[in-house]
């Protein structure tokens, strides 16, 4: 057999094929809606991101802020903690009205 | 009136999505076309096709201009094709078992007298389908290129990213390859 020769054919039959160009009916529509909801997609994702970012940030100053609350040695002149400090400063206006003339 | 492409790309790439709508209804003709050489079932030709669509709108803003739409366009096409078949290689391994009557029939018409199988059957047809679904994707695609499509070897480069000189070596070897398929169905059917 002279393959040769049979893949001349086939090759020239290959070419005789002319390639179907039909498009499926609002085939460009499927591809809009395709790029709209990526878009939206992209959108959510995009803040889900910053919020997740957001979140891990919030957590790490929580942990440095309890570290150092924590390891912070507390002055035996000073007894009070940092809540007693804290409710001090917050309270502060409000002990000031209570004792006004 | 109708905008013109640079027009639409222009708007496309400020934000304008809606502007991309005339371009896939010029091209996709000729995207559906292209897709059919590579894959047969509807299914995949048309996953192909959108996977085209929306690379070239990912990649727009590459687009720098210099040669028409339509060339950049149908590069990524042909490369998203090559990915498919890459991909798809399942069939490549199957016999020649479920070759059809009518192409049995061209196939011995051609051994008894080369000069009386017409090239322009559908027999022919579908056996060269069925051979070119048996080779590499590197093989099928410069087979494609090269010799079906009738492409020079420095425009297959060009639009594979090849150097010249890789494209001529493959070019070689998938003709060699397809030799060697044809040789193993004849061998298939007539030993």
């Amino acid at each position: 057999m002279n393959v040769a020769e049979l893949q001349r054919k086939l090759t020239a039959a290959a070419r005789q094929q002319t390639p179907d160009d039909r498009v499926p009916y609002a085939f460009e529509k499927r591809i809009m809606a395709h790029l709209a909801e990526r878009a939206a997609v992209s959108g959510r994702v995009l803040w889900a991101r910053g919020l997740w970012r957001a979140a891990v940030s919030c957590v790490a100053l929580a942990i440095v802020c309890g570290a150092v609350s924590f390891f912070t040695p507390v002055a035996k002149d000073n007894p009070k903690d940092l809540s007693q400090d804290f409710e001090n400063t917050l309270l502060a206006s409000v002990d000031q009205a209570d004792t006004a003339p | 009136m109708e905008r013109s492409e640079a027009e639409l790309i222009a708007a496309v790439l400020k934000g304008d999505r809606a502007s991309f709508e005339p371009l896939v209804v010029k091209y996709s003709p000729r995207v559906f076309a292209t897709a059919r050489r590579y894959a047969r079932r509807e299914s995949e030709i048309e996953d192909i096709v959108q996977e085209v669509w929306l690379k070239a709108f990912d990649k727009l803003a590459s687009f720098r201009g210099e040669a028409p739409f339509e060339h950049w366009l149908m590069r990524m096409a042909v490369r998203t094709c090559y990915d498919f078949l890459r991909g798809h290689q399942r069939n490549r391994e199957s016999s020649f078992s479920e070759i059809s009557e009518p192409e049995e029939d061209w196939l011995d018409r051609f051994v008894a007298d080369p000069g009386s199988a017409p090239e322009d059957a559908d027999a022919a047809k579908l056996l060269v389908n069925r051979v070119l679904e048996k080779l590499s994707p590197e093989a099928r695609l410069v087979i494609q290129l090269l010799e079906i499509e009738d492409r020079s070897v420095k425009e297959i480069a060009g639009l594979m990213g090849w150097s010249v000189p890789l494209v001529k070596v493959r070019a070689f070897r998938a003709r060699a390859e397809m030799r060697k398929i044809l040789a193993r169905m004849t061998k298939d059917k007539y030993l």
